[in-house]
C-alpha cells in the first residue's frame, strides 16, 4: 500500500522522532527539494520569478517569524513591517559600510540586529498580553518606519531618501544589485528558506519550542510549572525578529534592490503577513508556507483573470482584492480557524484510512 | 505674555480638539468592547464607509456604478438628485443599522465563545472587506462632504484673544462643532446606557453573556443594538473628519490613532476614552511642537503609540480600564 505506516519500521529513536513519519512523505519531500534546485533555475523566467517565487520565499520566511511569535508563543505581532524595515536598512548599513562582506553575512548580521531590535520592543509583552500587546507592536511599526525615513543617517544621506544595494557576487553569480538574473535571486532565497525552514521546524518541536506553546496556552500555568516566562517570551521575540529581519535584508537586497521605507515596509506590510499565517495555520511550519504561497498567488490569479481576461480597470481589480482577502479572513476563522495547514491534515489522515471510512 | 507660551496656548487648545475627534472615535470601540468582547479594529473603516454611503445618498449616485459599467458596458452615474442633508443621515443610519444585523448574522454569530484574539482578527478581515466593499460601491476617489456644518476660523475667538493678547489665536469653527456634538453624543450614550431597559441589558451582556441570557436577555439583540450604535458613533466621526478633511481612504486609519486613546484610557471606559483622547491629542501636538523640530518632525504618527506603551508597561489595564485580575 502506498500511504501507509505499515512496514516502514522505526528501529531508533530518531527514526522514530523524524519530521516526516511516512515513506511517501519523505520520497516527496526530497523530490520537492530536487525540483526546486536542480529544474526550477534552469527553467523560471523574469515573470514568474518577481511576480511569484521570490516574493513568496521571502514572505514564507517572514511568515515563519510571525509563525513563531503568534503562532506557537501567542504574542500577537502588527510590527512584522517594522521589523522588517530593520532587516533591510541593517543590511543595507553593513553592504555600504563593508565593501568586502559578503551577502549572505550581511543577511544573517541583519537578522541578528532584528533580533536585538525585537527583544527590545518584546520587553514590554511581559506585562501587556492580548490586544493591548498587539496595539503596542504598532508602536514599533510606526516609530520604525518614522525613524528610517526622517534619520539621514540609516538612509546614507541620499538625495532621494531611497536605500539601493551595491552589487555583491557568490561564486562568481551576482545576487545583488540591477544585474542579477532571475535564478540567482530564486536560489539566494531558497537557500535561506531552506535552512530557516528547518531551523523553525527543529526549534518548535524542542524544549524551547515547547516551552512557547505553553506560555501560549497560558501563561500562569506555565509559570508554575517552571517555564520562565521572561526567557520564553524574549527568545520567541528574538528569534521571530531574526527570521522577520532576514526576510527584510532579502526583501530590500536581493528582491527590489531599491526601496523607499514607508512604501516596502508599511503597516500593510504586517497585515499581509499576518493574513498569511491566518490563512495558512497558526502554529504551523508548513501553514506558514502555504499562508505565504496562497497571499503571493492571489493577487497574481485575480490580475491575470480580471485584467487580462475579462479587461476590466486594474482599480476594480484591486478592490476586489481587498474584499476577496477580507472575506476570506472571516472564512478561515469561522470554518478553519487552523487554516490551511489543518485542511491538509484530515486530507492525509483520510489518505491514510483510505479506502476505509474510518 | 511671551510668543512661544502663547504658540503653546493655541497648539494646546488645537490640540484639545483634535482630541476630541480621537475619542469620538475611541468611543465606538469602547461600547463594542463592552457589550460584546469584541476589538473592533473595523471601527475606522465603519467611519469611512458611513461618511461614503452619506455623500453617495445625498448626491444619488448610483451604487456600484462603476462595477456595473465594466460589467455590462452601460453609463450609470448618478440618479440625478440631491437630497437634504437629513434625509441623507437618516437614510446611512439606516445603512448602518442593516449592517450591523449583517455582522451579527454572518460573523459573530458563529464566533461565539472563540477566544478574543480571533475575533481581534476577524474584525481586522472585515474592516479589509469593507475597505474594497466600499470603494467598490461608492468609488475610490477623494469626496467633498458638506453637511451644513459651520467651516472656518472663528472670528469671534480671534478677535477675542487678539484685544486680551494682541495674538489672535486660530481655531477652526468645525473643531468647536466637533466638541459640542461629541459632548452631547457622550451624554446620550450615557444617559442610555444608565436608565433605559435596553441600556441595562446591554451593560448586562458585557459583564456575562451567560448570566445574561439566563434571565432572558436576547444575546442577538443586544449585539444588532451595539454595533448600530456603534455604527450610528462611526457616522458622527465620519461626517466630522469628513468635513475636515475630505473623504478619502485615510479616514479609516483615524482607527489607528484611535487604538493609543483606548489604551491609555483603557478598554471599558467611556471616560477614559474622553480623558485619553485629551491627553494623546494635546501631548501629540506639544511634544510635534517643542521637541518635533529637534528630530525632522512628523512625530505625530508614533508619538501616541510609543507613549501608550511606555504608560501600559506602569499600568496595563489603562488609566480607568477595571483592574486586570488572572486566574488559573
Amino acid at each position: 500500500m502506498l500511504y501507509r505506516e505499515a512496514g516502514d519500521f522505526k528501529t531508533t529513536y530518531v527514526e522514530d522522532g523524524q519530521t516526516f513519519p511516512l515513506k511517501l512523505d519523505r520520497i516527496g519531500y526530497w523530490a520537492l527539494l530536487v525540483v526546486a534546485f536542480g529544474v526550477v533555475p534552469f527553467i523560471v523566467n523574469d515573470y514568474w520569478a518577481n511576480a511569484a517565487l521570490v516574493p513568496f520565499l521571502i514572505y514564507a520566511i517572514a511568515a515563519l517569524g510571525l509563525n513563531i511569535l503568534t503562532g506557537y508563543c501567542g504574542q500577537v505581532s502588527l510590527g512584522t513591517g517594522g521589523f522588517m524595515a530593520v532587516g533591510a536598512y541593517a543590511s543595507y548599513k553593513l553592504l555600504t559600510a563593508m565593501p568586502w562582506l559578503p551577502l549572505p553575512i550581511a543577511v544573517i548580521l541583519a537578522g541578528l540586529v532584528t533580533a536585538a531590535v525585537g527583544v527590545l520592543f518584546g520587553l514590554p509583552s511581559l506585562r501587556i498580553k492580548g490586544f493591548y500587546l498587539a496595539v503596542a507592536t504598532l508602536a514599533a511599526q510606526f516609530f520604525l518606519v518614522w525613524l528610517f525615513n526622517k534619520m539621514p543617517w540609516f538612509y546614507n544621506y541620499s538625495a532621494s531618501g531611497q536605500i539601493t544595494v551595491p552589487e555583491r557576487s557568490v561564486f562568481g553569480i551576482i545576487v545583488s544589485g540591477p544585474l542579477t538574473s532571475a535564478p540567482a535571486k530564486y536560489l539566494t532565497c531558497l537557500s535561506f528558506l531552506l535552512v530557516l525552514g528547518w531551523l523553525a521546524r527543529n526549534l518548535t518541536r524542542g524544549a524551547s519550542g515547547r516551552k512557547w506553546m505553553a506560555i501560549r496556552d497560558m501563561d500562569i500555568a506555565a509559570e508554575i510549572i517552571g517555564v520562565n516566562p521572561l526567557a520564553a517570551k524574549l527568545t520567541a521575540f528574538a528569534v521571530s525578529s531574526f527570521f522577520v529581519g532576514v526576510a527584510g535584508a532579502l526583501f530590500f537586497s536581493v528582491y527590489l534592490g531599491a526601496v523607499e521605507v514607508g512604501e516596502a515596509f508599511g503597516i500593510n506590510k504586517s497585515f499581509l503577513v499576518l493574513f498569511m499565517i491566518i490563512i495558512g495555520g497558526l502554529g504551523s511550519i508548513f501553514g506558514s508556507l502555504a499562508g505565504a504561497a496562497f497571499m503571493v498567488l492571489l493577487p497574481v490569479f485575480l490580475k491575470n483573470v480580471l485584467v487580462l481576461h475579462l479587461g476590466w480597470p486594474t482599480d476594480v481589480a484591486t478592490h476586489l482584492e481587498v474584499m476577496i482577502v477580507g472575506a476570506m479572513i472571516i472564512m478561515f476563522l469561522i470554518l478553519e480557524p487552523h487554516g490551511i495547514a489543518a485542511l491538509w491534515r484530515v486530507t492525509k489522515e483520510k489518505l491514510r484510512l483510505w479506502p476505509f471510512p474510518h | 505674555m511671551p510668543d512661544t507660551l502663547l504658540f503653546a496656548i493655541e497648539v494646546t487648545l488645537n490640540g484639545l480638539m483634535a482630541g476630541v475627534l480621537y475619542a469620538l472615535v475611541a468611543l465606538g470601540f469602547v461600547l463594542i468592547f463592552k457589550a460584546s468582547g469584541v476589538f473592533n479594529y473595523a471601527q475606522g473603516v465603519m467611519a469611512l464607509f458611513a461618511a461614503l454611503t452619506l455623500v453617495g445618498i445625498m448626491e444619488g449616485q448610483v451604487p456600484f456604478g462603476h462595477l456595473l459599467n465594466v460589467i455590462f458596458g452601460t453609463e450609470l452615474t448618478t440618479f440625478g438628485w440631491t437630497l437634504p442633508s437629513v434625509v441623507g443621515i437618516l437614510l446611512t443610519m439606516g445603512v448602518m443599522v442593516v449592517l450591523a444585523i449583517l455582522i451579527e448574522k454572518l460573523i459573530l454569530k458563529h464566533l461565539v465563545n472563540q477566544p478574543d484574539i480571533i475575533l481581534f482578527m476577524a474584525t481586522i478581515g472585515l474592516a479589509y472587506f469593507m475597505e474594497g466593499f466600499g470603494d467598490l460601491m461608492w468609488g475610490s476617489d477623494i469626496k467633498k462632504l458638506d453637511v451644513g456644518l459651520p467651516q472656518g476660523i472663528s472670528d469671534v475667538i480671534d478677535t477675542t484673544t487678539f484685544g486680551w493678547f494682541g495674538y489672535g489665536f486660530f481655531i477652526d469653527k468645525l473643531d468647536i462643532t466637533a466638541t459640542v456634538v461629541a459632548a452631547l453624543l457622550v451624554t446620550v450614550l450615557v444617559l442610555f446606557s444608565q436608565y433605559t431597559k435596553q441600556g441595562r441589558a446591554m451593560r448586562a451582556v458585557a459583564d456575562d453573556h451567560q448570566a445574561a441570557l439566563s434571565v432572558g436577555i436576547s444575546l442577538r439583540f443586544i449585539w444588532v443594538l451595539v454595533w448600530s450604535i456603534a455604527g450610528f458613533v462611526a457616522l458622527v466621526a465620519g461626517i466630522m473628519w469628513g468635513a475636515k478633511s475630505g473623504v478619502q481612504f485615510s479616514l479609516s486609519l483615524i482607527a489607528l490613532k484611535a487604538l493609543p486613546v483606548l489604551m491609555l484610557g483603557g478598554f471599558t471606559s467611556i471616560p477614559g476614552a474622553i480623558v485619553g483622547g485629551l491627553i494623546i491629542g494635546v501631548g501629540e501636538k506639544l511634544f510635534e511642537f517643542f521637541i518635533g523640530p529637534m528630530v525632522g518632525g512628523a512625530t505625530e504618527n508614533w508619538f501616541a503609540y510609543v507613549l501608550a506603551l511606555l504608560f501600559l508597561v506602569f499600568r496595563p489595564q489603562g488609566l480607568f480600564g477595571e483592574r486586570i485580575i488572572e486566574r488559573v
